[in-house]
């Protein structure tokens, strides 16, 4: 019986030649990732556990961007832990303020994850890394103190569904709308515990920063990870980036699945998530006029190069809406830096618009713009439950990064073609 | 023994501890914002023992083990849902809050019931309807886990 990708990854970190969906099985981790929500957590437990010091101070990634830089004291306090708990044990690689990123953003940049690779990471968007070929997933503390204590945990193999999207993807449509479409087709817990698995013609043609953005959104289906099988496209980006050799993994034709969905997106529209589930998908051209108090530009979903450059050429000699608070945050370092050469950040800037460093930010309601009661707000982040961003009584779209900009300067929810 | 909670589906955990409360990390602060997403004062609904009933995929979003650690640490005995997001599953295995998948159970229980549960016989009791259900057994695996007192106390173990 042939395996897939997913299958193929576990099956060899668990040192076996076979396995199939279901089978419990112990893997060793290529790396562990926690940031200053999940780490501050995780240490307690660790030394809990019995151990002084992590498995590995070369495999562990520490990532400080949800509350960085430091909101308010309690969050100064949990990064405090983090921060001497790195020095006290050495971690090669911990990521503060002036160098860190958005961690899914950050990780791949600086090569930390790799095809074939088995990573989890205490935040549930881990399974982003999956557009690499690789098994990533997202747990909590415990099972992330188990991680950092041993390198080794266990996983229930999930069962595979693919997804082939066939056609040629439309101007101004992106990743960011075949996975909200897709969503929306599946429903938030239509992946529940199962693996995604993105291929087909649109796929082949989606350049990295798309796919990942795809694999970030398959917690929102419930999956355990989404997956693209290795490229040349993903040997390209990997090249220029690993320190390490790795391995690629493709699904067998014969492997199993539990379900094949396909889907023609020759004419499909951008896609824009209506309150307060991912699964709200619609079309753009179906979403009545909805007036703005925020537009947000970044995160782990669309905080990349690519998509900064989308939104700054709808940008570019326009002004945001006076009404629209919009902010534009940069991935990472690097992208904030190559978005400065680019030029990019002044086309912001002179377009009314706030940049920021990098950060998680408002994507989960911590800071850098959360909202209040009655106010909505499009985003180009990955959820939009109550509450998300604030108030329980503010609202949150879902769109791609050029629907984001249209409707920063519309002062509406707006088609990119609206403003060209 | 305890009353119940009933919600509906895709309970996520954004509901259950907000963002802003992320920089809460001992069980008696994480207590206090429990489901606060709902209503801020919503602890003080709970008594001990009380038991949250839901539908689909209860505890979808985020990998914040805040949410299972404020229910149980609010005095909720166990979560019984259709189906739990997986994170939020393990999580809850990990820090010894029992979760039950049970369609029947949540199906049948209304809000304000007395249900009873029993994990050696695998059955819930709604003492309200005289009605019992049955629920999705656990791996051995992970029942060792439980037997251990969660994961933390499990690995503890090994390691000595
Ligand atoms: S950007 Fe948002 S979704 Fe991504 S890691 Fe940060 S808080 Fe989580």
């Amino acid at each position: 019986m042939g395996m897939t990708i997913t299958e193929k990854i576990l099956a060899h970190n668990s040192g076996q030649e076979q396995i199939e969906a279901g089978e419990i099985v112990n893997a060793k981790l290529d790396g562990v990732l926690a940031n200053d929500i999940t780490a501050a957590l995780a240490i307690p437990q660790l030394q809990e556990m019995g151990y002084e010091k992590v498995f590995d101070a070369e495999r562990v990634f520490f990532v400080m961007d949800h509350f960085v830089p430091n909101s308010n004291v309690n969050a100064a306090m949990q990064c405090k832990v983090c921060r001497d708990f790195a020095r006290a044990s050495d971690l090669k690689y911990f990521y503060d303020v002036g160098e860190m990123g958005i961690e899914h953003v950050l990780l791949p940049e600086k090569g930390h994850v790799l095809p074939g690779d088995v990573l989890i990471g205490g935040d549930s968007h881990t399974c982003t890394y999956g557009a690499l070929g690789a098994f990533a997933t997202g747990v909590g503390s415990t099972d992330l103190a188990a991680g950092l204590a041993k390198g080794e945990l266990w996983f229930k193999v999930p069962p595979s569904l693919k997804f082939i999207y066939e056609g040629k993807l439309p101007r101004y449509v992106s990743g960011k709308d075949l996975i909200l479409y897709t969503i929306g087709q599946i429903g938030v817990d239509g992946a529940l515990y199962k693996a995604m698995e993105f291929a087909g013609a649109a796929i082949t043609e989606l350049p990295m920063d798309g796919r990942f953005t795809m694999c970030n959104m398959a917690i929102e289906a419930g999956a355990k990870n989404g997956i693209i099988a290795p490229d040349e496209i993903t040997e390209k980006y990997v090249r220029m980036r690993a320190r390490r050799p790795c391995q690629i993994y493709t699904s067998d034709a014969d492997a199993n699945y539990e379900k094949v969905y396909t889907f023609d997106v020759s004419a499909l529209e951008p896609q824009v998530a209506v309150p307060h589930l991912p699964s709200n998908a619609r079309n753009i051209s179906e979403v009545k006029s909805i007036t703005l108090d925020q537009v947000i530009i970044g995160s782990c979903t669309n905080g990349r190069l690519s998509d900064l450059r989308a939104a700054a050429a709808l940008l570019t000699g326009q002004k945001v809406h006076p009404y629209v608070r919009t902010i534009i945050i940069p991935g990472s370092q690097e992208v904030y830096l190559q978005a400065l050469k680019e030029g990019l950040i002044e086309i912001f800037i002179s377009a009314g618009a706030a940049v920021s460093t990098p950060t998680c930010g408002p994507c989960f309601g911590g800071h850098v713009g959360v909202l209040a009661a009655g106010e909505v707000c499009l985003s180009t982040t990955n959820r939009n439950f109550v509450g998300r961003m604030g108030h329980p009584q503010s609202a949150v779209y879902l769109a791609s990064p050029v629907v984001a900009a249209a409707s920063a300067i519309k002062g509406r929810v707006a088609s990119p073609w609206e403003v060209v | 023994m305890g009353k119940a909670f009933v919600f509906g589906d895709n309970i996520d955990t954004d509901l259950i501890v907000p963002g802003k409360y992320l920089t809460l990390s001992t069980p008696a602060e994480l207590a206090t914002v429990c489901m606060a997403g709902l209503a801020e004062d919503f602890v003080l609904r709970i008594s001990e023992g009380d038991i949250f009933v839901a539908g689909r995929n209860f505890g979808c979003g985020s990998s914040r083990e805040h949410a299972p650690v404020s229910i149980k640490a609010a005095g909720v005995s166990c979560v019984i849902a259709t189906s739990f997001a997986r994170i939020f599953y393990r999580n809850a295995i990990n820090i010894g809050l029992p979760v039950l998948e049970s369609a029947g159970a949540a199906a049948g229980i209304r809000e304000g019931d007395e249900v009873l549960v029993s994990m050696e016989k695998g059955l819930i009791i709604n003492q309200s309807t005289d009605e019992s259900y049955t629920f999705t057994a656990f791996p051995k695996f992970i029942l060792e886990i439980f037997q251990a007192g969660g994961l933390v106390d499990f690995i503890k173990m090994q390691h000595k």
